[in-house]
Protein backbone atom coordinates (compact mmCIF):
# COMPACT_ATOMS: atom_id res chain seq x y z
CA UNK A 1 0.00 0.00 0.00
CA UNK A 2 2.91 2.16 0.56
CA UNK A 3 4.66 1.51 -2.72
CA UNK A 4 5.77 3.49 -5.40
CA UNK A 5 3.05 2.92 -7.76
CA UNK A 6 0.21 3.42 -5.59
CA UNK A 7 1.34 6.43 -4.51
CA UNK A 8 2.19 7.34 -8.27
CA UNK A 9 -1.83 6.23 -9.31
CA UNK A 10 -3.02 8.49 -6.41
CA UNK A 11 -1.52 11.40 -7.27
CA UNK A 12 -2.35 10.69 -11.23
CA UNK A 13 -5.22 10.06 -10.16
CA UNK A 14 -6.24 12.98 -7.65
CA UNK A 15 -4.33 15.63 -10.66
CA UNK A 16 -6.64 14.56 -13.45
CA UNK A 17 -9.39 15.32 -10.72
CA UNK A 18 -8.16 18.53 -9.58
CA UNK A 19 -7.68 19.37 -13.37
CA UNK A 20 -11.10 18.14 -14.23
CA UNK A 21 -12.47 20.46 -12.16
CA UNK A 22 -10.79 23.37 -12.32
CA UNK A 23 -11.89 23.61 -16.29
CA UNK A 24 -15.55 22.89 -15.15
CA UNK A 25 -14.98 25.80 -13.22
CA UNK A 26 -13.35 28.06 -15.77
CA UNK A 27 -15.78 27.26 -18.16
CA UNK A 28 -18.71 28.00 -15.84
CA UNK A 29 -17.88 31.10 -14.90
CA UNK A 30 -18.01 32.65 -18.32
CA UNK A 31 -21.93 32.17 -17.94
CA UNK A 32 -21.22 35.38 -15.51
CA UNK A 33 -19.78 37.85 -17.96
CA UNK A 34 -21.79 40.37 -18.90
CA UNK A 35 -21.83 41.33 -22.15
CA UNK A 36 -22.97 43.53 -24.94
CA UNK A 37 -21.22 43.72 -28.14
CA UNK A 38 -22.03 45.88 -31.09
CA UNK A 39 -21.57 45.91 -34.82
CA UNK A 40 -22.55 48.55 -38.04
CA UNK A 41 -21.79 47.62 -41.74
CA UNK A 42 -22.13 49.54 -44.38
CA UNK A 43 -21.69 48.34 -48.23
CA UNK A 44 -19.32 51.01 -49.90
CA UNK A 45 -19.76 49.53 -53.55
CA UNK A 46 -20.57 46.69 -55.39
CA UNK A 47 -17.80 45.94 -57.38
CA UNK A 48 -18.80 43.51 -59.80
CA UNK A 49 -22.35 41.57 -60.32
CA UNK A 50 -22.43 38.88 -63.37
CA UNK A 51 -23.79 35.78 -64.38
CA UNK A 52 -20.81 33.25 -64.24
CA UNK A 53 -20.36 30.93 -67.38
CA UNK A 54 -22.06 28.16 -65.63
CA UNK A 55 -25.28 30.39 -64.59
CA UNK A 56 -24.87 30.55 -61.04
CA UNK A 57 -24.60 35.32 -60.47
CA UNK A 58 -21.81 36.50 -58.38
CA UNK A 59 -21.34 39.48 -56.71
CA UNK A 60 -18.54 41.52 -55.46
CA UNK A 61 -18.65 43.90 -52.74
CA UNK A 62 -16.62 46.24 -50.55
CA UNK A 63 -17.66 46.66 -47.48
CA UNK A 64 -17.18 48.99 -44.90
CA UNK A 65 -17.31 46.69 -41.35
CA UNK A 66 -17.33 48.77 -37.72
CA UNK A 67 -17.75 46.44 -34.44
CA UNK A 68 -16.99 46.45 -31.08
CA UNK A 69 -16.67 42.79 -29.36
CA UNK A 70 -14.35 44.27 -26.45
CA UNK A 71 -17.17 42.28 -24.04
CA UNK A 72 -16.89 39.27 -25.07
CA UNK A 73 -13.58 38.58 -23.64
CA UNK A 74 -13.04 36.76 -20.68
CA UNK A 75 -9.95 35.56 -19.04
CA UNK A 76 -11.12 32.26 -20.15
CA UNK A 77 -11.33 33.30 -23.71
CA UNK A 78 -8.95 32.25 -26.26
CA UNK A 79 -10.17 34.02 -29.12
CA UNK A 80 -13.16 35.16 -30.94
CA UNK A 81 -13.47 34.07 -34.39
CA UNK A 82 -16.21 36.72 -35.77
CA UNK A 83 -17.25 36.74 -39.76
CA UNK A 84 -19.83 38.66 -41.80
CA UNK A 85 -22.36 36.38 -43.40
CA UNK A 86 -25.21 37.50 -45.95
CA UNK A 87 -28.67 35.47 -45.81
CA UNK A 88 -31.25 35.72 -48.36
CA UNK A 89 -33.79 33.47 -49.56
CA UNK A 90 -34.56 32.57 -52.98
CA UNK A 91 -37.88 30.51 -54.97
CA UNK A 92 -35.97 27.52 -54.64
CA UNK A 93 -34.35 27.80 -51.56
CA UNK A 94 -35.72 28.89 -47.78
CA UNK A 95 -32.78 30.02 -46.43
CA UNK A 96 -29.34 30.59 -48.41
CA UNK A 97 -26.20 31.91 -45.91
CA UNK A 98 -22.74 33.06 -47.83
CA UNK A 99 -19.66 33.54 -45.26
CA UNK A 100 -18.33 36.99 -46.59
CA UNK A 101 -15.26 37.83 -44.48
CA UNK A 102 -14.12 36.53 -41.55
CA UNK A 103 -11.18 37.34 -39.50
CA UNK A 104 -10.17 35.67 -35.46
CA UNK A 105 -9.39 38.65 -32.75
CA UNK A 106 -7.01 37.07 -30.31
CA UNK A 107 -7.31 39.17 -27.32
CA UNK A 108 -9.15 42.35 -26.26
CA UNK A 109 -7.00 44.88 -27.80
CA UNK A 110 -7.78 43.91 -31.63
CA UNK A 111 -11.85 43.36 -30.86
CA UNK A 112 -12.66 46.58 -31.58
CA UNK A 113 -12.08 47.81 -35.26
CA UNK A 114 -13.14 49.13 -38.08
CA UNK A 115 -12.15 47.83 -41.44
CA UNK A 116 -12.72 48.22 -44.98
CA UNK A 117 -12.38 45.77 -47.40
CA UNK A 118 -13.87 43.54 -50.43
CA UNK A 119 -15.19 40.20 -49.74
CA UNK A 120 -12.97 37.28 -48.44
CA UNK A 121 -14.93 34.50 -49.57
CA UNK A 122 -17.01 34.85 -53.13
CA UNK A 123 -20.26 35.11 -53.04
CA UNK A 124 -22.15 32.90 -55.82
CA UNK A 125 -26.26 32.15 -55.48
CA UNK A 126 -27.15 28.98 -56.93
CA UNK A 127 -28.90 30.04 -59.73
CA UNK A 128 -29.45 33.24 -60.99
CA UNK A 129 -32.06 34.79 -58.66
CA UNK A 130 -29.86 38.03 -56.86
CA UNK A 131 -31.06 40.51 -59.21
CA UNK A 132 -32.53 43.41 -56.84
CA UNK A 133 -32.53 40.96 -53.91
CA UNK A 134 -32.92 42.33 -50.60
CA UNK A 135 -30.36 40.35 -47.95
CA UNK A 136 -29.71 40.42 -44.38
CA UNK A 137 -25.92 40.80 -43.51
CA UNK A 138 -25.00 39.33 -40.05
CA UNK A 139 -22.39 39.69 -37.91
CA UNK A 140 -21.60 36.26 -36.22
CA UNK A 141 -18.82 35.73 -33.18
CA UNK A 142 -17.94 32.57 -32.20
CA UNK A 143 -15.78 32.39 -28.48
CA UNK A 144 -13.51 29.83 -28.42
CA UNK A 145 -12.37 29.56 -24.70
CA UNK A 146 -9.26 28.23 -23.19
CA UNK A 147 -11.26 25.44 -21.69
CA UNK A 148 -14.64 24.25 -21.61
CA UNK A 149 -17.93 25.35 -23.46
CA UNK A 150 -17.38 27.57 -26.83
CA UNK A 151 -20.61 30.28 -27.28
CA UNK A 152 -21.63 32.09 -30.23
CA UNK A 153 -24.22 34.61 -31.02
CA UNK A 154 -24.70 37.17 -33.80
CA UNK A 155 -26.40 40.81 -34.82
CA UNK A 156 -28.65 40.82 -37.85
CA UNK A 157 -28.35 43.80 -40.06
CA UNK A 158 -31.38 43.63 -42.67
CA UNK A 159 -32.02 45.91 -45.15
CA UNK A 160 -29.48 45.64 -47.87
CA UNK A 161 -30.28 44.71 -51.42
CA UNK A 162 -28.80 44.23 -54.68
CA UNK A 163 -29.07 46.35 -57.89
CA UNK A 164 -31.90 45.02 -60.35
CA UNK A 165 -28.99 44.69 -63.26
CA UNK A 166 -25.88 43.19 -63.63
CA UNK A 167 -23.09 45.16 -64.37
CA UNK B 1 10.08 -38.04 -9.66
CA UNK B 2 9.31 -36.21 -6.42
CA UNK B 3 10.05 -32.69 -8.47
CA UNK B 4 6.24 -33.51 -10.68
CA UNK B 5 4.91 -33.65 -7.12
CA UNK B 6 5.90 -30.15 -6.01
CA UNK B 7 5.30 -28.39 -9.51
CA UNK B 8 1.74 -30.16 -9.43
CA UNK B 9 1.67 -28.78 -5.75
CA UNK B 10 2.95 -25.52 -6.68
CA UNK B 11 0.11 -25.40 -9.24
CA UNK B 12 -2.83 -26.50 -7.09
CA UNK B 13 -1.40 -23.64 -4.88
CA UNK B 14 -2.36 -20.70 -7.04
CA UNK B 15 -5.88 -19.55 -5.42
CA UNK B 16 -8.54 -20.47 -8.38
CA UNK B 17 -11.02 -18.43 -6.55
CA UNK B 18 -8.52 -14.99 -6.29
CA UNK B 19 -7.63 -15.30 -10.02
CA UNK B 20 -11.37 -15.50 -11.15
CA UNK B 21 -11.77 -12.44 -8.32
CA UNK B 22 -9.27 -10.97 -10.16
CA UNK B 23 -10.58 -11.57 -13.40
CA UNK B 24 -14.03 -10.61 -13.18
CA UNK B 25 -13.07 -7.61 -11.76
CA UNK B 26 -10.91 -6.49 -14.59
CA UNK B 27 -13.59 -7.31 -16.53
CA UNK B 28 -16.23 -5.31 -14.47
CA UNK B 29 -13.84 -2.32 -15.42
CA UNK B 30 -13.65 -2.71 -18.88
CA UNK B 31 -17.63 -3.30 -19.26
CA UNK B 32 -18.63 0.14 -17.23
CA UNK B 33 -15.71 2.35 -19.30
CA UNK B 34 -17.98 0.69 -22.75
CA UNK B 35 -21.22 1.70 -20.34
CA UNK B 36 -20.35 5.16 -19.46
CA UNK B 37 -18.96 5.57 -23.54
CA UNK B 38 -22.43 4.65 -25.13
CA UNK B 39 -23.96 6.47 -22.97
CA UNK B 40 -22.37 9.34 -23.83
CA UNK B 41 -23.09 8.39 -27.74
CA UNK B 42 -26.96 8.42 -25.99
CA UNK B 43 -26.94 12.26 -24.31
CA UNK B 44 -24.91 13.33 -26.96
CA UNK B 45 -26.29 12.02 -30.24
CA UNK B 46 -23.81 11.32 -31.99
CA UNK B 47 -21.52 8.27 -33.07
CA UNK B 48 -18.32 9.46 -31.22
CA UNK B 49 -18.91 12.43 -28.46
CA UNK B 50 -14.94 12.80 -28.37
CA UNK B 51 -12.77 13.83 -31.35
CA UNK B 52 -8.96 14.96 -31.06
CA UNK B 53 -7.70 17.56 -33.30
CA UNK B 54 -5.10 15.93 -35.61
CA UNK B 55 -4.46 18.91 -38.13
CA UNK B 56 -3.37 22.38 -38.07
CA UNK B 57 -5.88 23.72 -40.28
CA UNK B 58 -7.86 25.43 -37.31
CA UNK B 59 -4.96 27.27 -35.60
CA UNK B 60 -4.53 29.14 -33.54
CA UNK B 61 -8.05 27.95 -32.13
CA UNK B 62 -7.48 23.97 -31.94
CA UNK B 63 -3.94 22.80 -31.84
CA UNK B 64 -3.17 19.26 -32.66
CA UNK B 65 -3.96 17.38 -29.48
CA UNK B 66 -6.82 19.18 -28.35
CA UNK B 67 -10.14 17.37 -27.81
CA UNK B 68 -13.51 17.98 -28.80
CA UNK B 69 -16.91 17.49 -27.19
CA UNK B 70 -19.51 17.03 -29.61
CA UNK B 71 -23.12 16.73 -30.09
CA UNK B 72 -25.59 16.33 -32.10
CA UNK B 73 -29.53 17.58 -32.47
CA UNK B 74 -32.09 17.80 -34.98
CA UNK B 75 -31.36 21.91 -35.26
CA UNK B 76 -30.44 22.89 -38.80
CA UNK B 77 -27.10 23.43 -39.69
CA UNK B 78 -25.82 27.31 -40.51
CA UNK B 79 -22.81 28.73 -41.04
CA UNK B 80 -20.36 29.45 -38.32
CA UNK B 81 -20.79 26.23 -36.54
CA UNK B 82 -17.51 23.89 -36.07
CA UNK B 83 -18.79 20.20 -37.55
CA UNK B 84 -17.25 17.01 -37.68
CA UNK B 85 -17.93 15.30 -40.90
CA UNK B 86 -16.65 12.31 -42.82
CA UNK B 87 -16.17 12.20 -46.65
CA UNK B 88 -17.84 8.95 -48.41
CA UNK B 89 -14.94 6.37 -48.36
CA UNK B 90 -12.56 7.94 -45.62
CA UNK B 91 -12.19 7.08 -42.08
CA UNK B 92 -10.69 10.38 -40.74
CA UNK B 93 -13.08 12.55 -39.55
CA UNK B 94 -12.45 16.27 -40.34
CA UNK B 95 -13.23 18.94 -37.60
CA UNK B 96 -13.92 22.67 -39.82
CA UNK B 97 -16.14 25.35 -39.65
CA UNK B 98 -19.25 25.72 -42.33
CA UNK B 99 -19.13 28.69 -44.38
CA UNK B 100 -22.05 28.53 -46.61
CA UNK B 101 -25.37 27.02 -46.37
CA UNK B 102 -28.33 26.15 -48.88
CA UNK B 103 -31.66 25.03 -47.26
CA UNK B 104 -33.77 23.59 -50.00
CA UNK B 105 -37.10 25.09 -49.21
CA UNK B 106 -39.32 22.01 -50.09
CA UNK B 107 -37.08 19.38 -49.06
CA UNK B 108 -35.50 20.79 -45.89
CA UNK B 109 -32.42 19.15 -47.58
CA UNK B 110 -29.46 21.42 -46.79
CA UNK B 111 -26.00 22.33 -49.05
CA UNK B 112 -23.31 22.92 -46.75
CA UNK B 113 -19.61 24.31 -47.66
CA UNK B 114 -16.79 24.41 -44.74
CA UNK B 115 -13.46 25.41 -44.27
CA UNK B 116 -10.58 25.74 -41.83
CA UNK B 117 -10.19 28.94 -40.05
CA UNK B 118 -6.66 27.95 -40.92
CA UNK B 119 -6.62 27.36 -44.65
CA UNK B 120 -6.41 29.42 -47.49
CA UNK B 121 -9.07 28.06 -49.35
CA UNK B 122 -12.79 25.88 -49.27
CA UNK B 123 -12.87 22.44 -48.48
CA UNK B 124 -13.92 21.27 -51.90
CA UNK B 125 -10.91 19.60 -52.72
CA UNK B 126 -11.01 17.33 -49.54
CA UNK B 127 -14.82 16.65 -50.67
CA UNK B 128 -14.99 12.98 -52.95
CA UNK B 129 -14.72 13.74 -56.32
CA UNK B 130 -17.26 15.45 -58.17
CA UNK B 131 -18.83 16.36 -54.89
CA UNK B 132 -19.92 20.28 -54.52
CA UNK B 133 -21.77 20.62 -51.16
CA UNK B 134 -21.72 17.94 -48.05
CA UNK B 135 -25.30 17.11 -46.87
CA UNK B 136 -26.72 16.28 -43.43
CA UNK B 137 -26.06 12.77 -43.66
CA UNK B 138 -22.19 13.49 -43.97
CA UNK B 139 -22.15 15.75 -40.39
CA UNK B 140 -21.37 13.25 -37.30
CA UNK B 141 -21.59 16.25 -34.45
CA UNK B 142 -21.07 20.19 -33.60
CA UNK B 143 -17.96 21.09 -31.80
CA UNK B 144 -19.71 22.38 -28.58
CA UNK B 145 -16.21 21.92 -26.06
CA UNK B 146 -13.12 22.34 -25.83
CA UNK B 147 -10.38 20.62 -23.69
CA UNK B 148 -6.93 21.44 -24.54
CA UNK B 149 -3.64 18.81 -24.72
CA UNK B 150 -5.64 16.02 -23.28
CA UNK B 151 -5.38 14.31 -26.61
CA UNK B 152 -1.65 13.97 -26.50
CA UNK B 153 -2.69 10.25 -25.08
CA UNK B 154 -4.73 9.24 -28.15
CA UNK B 155 -2.34 10.65 -30.72
CA UNK B 156 0.85 8.93 -29.68
CA UNK B 157 -1.01 5.85 -28.80
CA UNK B 158 -1.89 6.15 -32.20
CA UNK B 159 1.33 6.92 -34.33
CA UNK B 160 3.47 4.95 -31.71
CA UNK B 161 1.54 1.93 -31.10
CA UNK B 162 4.24 0.41 -28.80
CA UNK B 163 3.62 2.59 -26.12
CA UNK B 164 0.31 1.56 -26.42
CA UNK B 165 1.25 -2.38 -26.22
CA UNK B 166 3.78 -1.34 -23.16
CA UNK B 167 0.97 0.90 -21.53
CA UNK B 168 -1.58 -2.62 -21.83
CA UNK B 169 0.99 -4.85 -21.00
CA UNK B 170 1.57 -2.81 -17.89
CA UNK B 171 -1.69 -2.15 -16.79
CA UNK B 172 -2.20 -6.52 -17.22
CA UNK B 173 0.73 -6.90 -15.06
CA UNK B 174 -0.47 -4.54 -12.17
CA UNK B 175 -3.73 -6.31 -12.02
CA UNK B 176 -2.23 -10.05 -12.01
CA UNK B 177 0.24 -8.84 -9.39
CA UNK B 178 -1.60 -6.88 -7.46
CA UNK B 179 -2.33 -8.73 -3.50
CA UNK B 180 -5.83 -7.41 -3.47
Amino acid sequence: MHSFGYRANALFTFSVTALAFICAIASLSDNFSDQNPSAEIQILNINRFKKQSYENDEVSLTLDITADLQSLFTWNTKQVFAFVAAEYETPKNSLNQVSLWDAIIPDKEHAKFRIQTSNKYRFIDQGHNLRGKEFNLTLHWHVMPKTGKMFADKIVMPGYSLPDAYK
Amino acid sequence: MSWIGETVDSIKSIKIRQLLTQAVTLGMIVTSALIIWKAMMCVTGTESPVVVVLSGSMEPGFQRGDILLLRMTKDPIRTGEIVVFKIDGRDIPIVHRVIEVHERKTTGKVDVLTKGDNNDVDDIDLYADGQMWLHRHHIMGRAVGFLPYVGWVTIIMTEKPIIKYLLIGAMGLLVITSKD
